[in-house]
């Protein structure tokens, strides 16, 4: 066992995505209170691995591992946490992350926090549950643990630096793979760009419908805005994938975020925080939005939108 | 296709959720069906039209009412339910429930184990991946279609914005759904209550143990760094205000 924190980094396309600085960066915090190392590990080939500000960076490369692959990226982390033994392995709470922290836990037998939004250097974890309703503050058990962390929790730039990374090779044999990487999937063209809209008006679960979806379209057309939308409203069928804001959608920053029956789930919020305008309606008070946006009211969507039409 | 689905019942964040001791007060909130199972078990039944099958649910009963869950499964096109009863522990935690959910899956001898990709109460991390774990199967998660095959299933994985990659996976394999390739279906009340009435549901007790290994020091709404300048008044009075302001920077 070591002092050492671990950060599992992750990158598409040769890029790696923010959410892997901003863990380098809490790592070097917490692995200097803890007296240990803060290490990156990289897995992959055919990316530059030199780019963090770790005290040291594992790089893992193996053809095998060109695309990210759950299976083999979890087999590698699982021998290579089980030979280091670090104090804290740090995942992103992202679709690749979400993948493997809860699975490692389960494998190695070690605590595993989910929806962390803050770690205090005694590794007391800050999770965001419940939708965001209620913050629950955890302490894990034993020498080591795991976190999966929401993106946008810590500062991206204290972990960009140019570390030089040591290449090793999959500690782990990767022949006999259940799981293969097939193709890449692309976003359908031929619909609004809705990153690039400076006003959007975004529903929620709250527009109840697919019949109510015409009624927030007309007040986008008014405002000369776009029509935008959370995750349950795209897999109830009431609006295409295009138009998803959030973690598993698009992150948008227009300089009007008019949000109609959405609570602010922090899958939501990862999308929109940094719009520059953010007016919520909701029936629910205590709606986590309310945090977040800037003016909110407690009000029937349908009427607001109603009236509002009338004066616009 | 040997089909099974891990469910998770949940307390529903539509309400107030009161804390006492450090967690939620399980005994003054409404549970629900954790919203991605209502997805996956959608893409289960799809899976099973598709190819024929069984499709089974399983879920663990933390307050006794997770009979009505397992009914509304079986109305939109399950053909089995289990419930392992729980019902002293409504707090149990995911690996507490997975360990469970494990031990009854296995001697299912299932082809595909689907659970929903994440639940909102999943402080030490989702079902599937635990399952996956403790099954000694292969998991990817964030899934939103499933095609099955001859011992395989095809799968599209999302990342993020309409970015995503289509996998191969050998089965027998878990997979944590994100959405089914087609929104849930409707199941009319008449016929769950018609189920409800016909209806057996395969009772079991936990076996296993497993622990998250987690203390909870504190529980408690999120202290706001800031909180929204709160628009008072009708919706007609919402409504002016809201435009008055948007004018007022040149936005309307």
């Amino acid at each position: 066992m070591s002092n050492d924190v671990y950060v599992i980094t992750e990158h598409l396309d040769g890029k790696f995505s923010d959410v892997s600085f901003e863990l380098v960066g809490k790592a070097k915090e917490l692995a200097s209170a803890l007296g240990g190392e803060a290490v990156a590990v990289v897995i992959g080939s055919g990316v530059d691995a030199n780019v963090f500000a770790s005290d040291s960076t594992i790089h893992v490369d193996d053809a095998a591992l060109s695309n990210f692959n759950p299976e083999a990226y979890g087999k590698v982390i699982e021998a290579l946490i089980k030979e280091k033994f670090p104090r804290l392995v740090m995942f992103g709470w992202t679709a690749t992350g979400m993948d493997m922290a809860a699975w490692l836990s389960g494998r190695l037998d070690v605590p595993c926090a989910a929806y962390v939004k803050d770690i205090g250097v005694d590794l007391t974890m800050s999770c965001q549950a419940y939708g965001g309703k209620l913050m629950a503050d955890v302490t894990t058990e034993g020498d080591m643990a795991i976190a999966a962390c929401l993106a946008g929790s810590f500062p991206a730039e204290a972990g960009q630096g140019s570390t030089a990374a040591a290449t090793v090779a999959s500690p782990v044999s990767l022949d006999g793979l259940k799981m293969k990487f097939v193709e890449a999937i692309n976003p359908e063209g031929g619909d609004v760009d809705i990153t690039a809209q400076t006003k959007l008006v975004s529903v929620g679960r709250g527009i109840g419908g697919k019949e109510n979806i015409e009624l927030a379209e007309e007040l986008a057309e008014a405002l000369d805005a776009a029509l935008s939308c959370s995750r349950p409203v795209v897999d109830a069928g009431w609006l295409p994938r295009t138009r998803q804001v959030g973690k598993s959608g698009l992150k948008v920053k227009p300089k009007l975020y008019l949000m109609l029956g959405i609570s602010g789930a922090p899958e939501h919020l990862e999308g929109m925080s940094s719009a520059e305008l953010i007016i919520a309606v909701n029936t629910d008070k205590k709606a986590p939005i309310f945090n977040v946006a800037h003016y909110g009211a407690t009000a029937d969507l349908f009427e607001v939108a109603e009236e509002m039409l009338e004066l616009l | 296709m040997n089909i099974v689905v891990a469910i998770k019942h949940i307390p529903s964040i539509a309400d107030d959720l009161p804390v006492s001791d450090n967690n939620v007060d399980f005994d003054s909130v409404d549970f629900v069906l954790n919203e991605f199972d209502e997805q996956s078990i959608e893409q289960a039944v799809l899976v099973k039209e598709a190819v024929g099958g069984t499709v089974t649910v399983v879920g663990v009963d933390l307050i006794e009412e997770l009979d009505n869950v397992l009914h509304m499964a079986l109305a939109k096109g399950a053909d089995k339910a289990v419930k392992i009863t729980a019902d002293d522990d409504p707090g149990a935690d995911s690996h507490a429930q997975a360990k469970w959910l494990a031990e009854a899956i296995k001697g299912m001898s299932p082809d595909l184990v689907f659970a929903g990709v994440q639940a909102s109460n999943d402080l030490d991390g989702q079902i599937g991946p635990l399952l996956a774990a403790y099954l000694d199967m292969p998991y990817i998660g964030g899934v939103s279609s499933v095609e099955a095959g001859d011992g395989t299933a095809t799968v599209n994985k999302e990342f993020a914005g309409g970015v995503g990659a289509k996998y191969e996976v050998g089965l027998p394999a878990v997979i944590g759904v994100q959405a089914a390739v087609k929104p849930p279906r409707y199941a009319p009340i008449s016929k769950v209550r018609q189920i409800a009435q016909t209806a057996t549901i395969e009772e079991l007790d936990p076996s296993g143990d497993a622990s998250a290994g987690l203390t909870y020091k504190n529980m408690a709404p999120p202290v706001a760094a800031g909180h929204a300048e709160m628009i008072d008044g009708s919706a007609k009075e919402v409504a002016a205000k809201i435009v008055e302001l948007l004018k007022s920077k040149g936005l309307a």
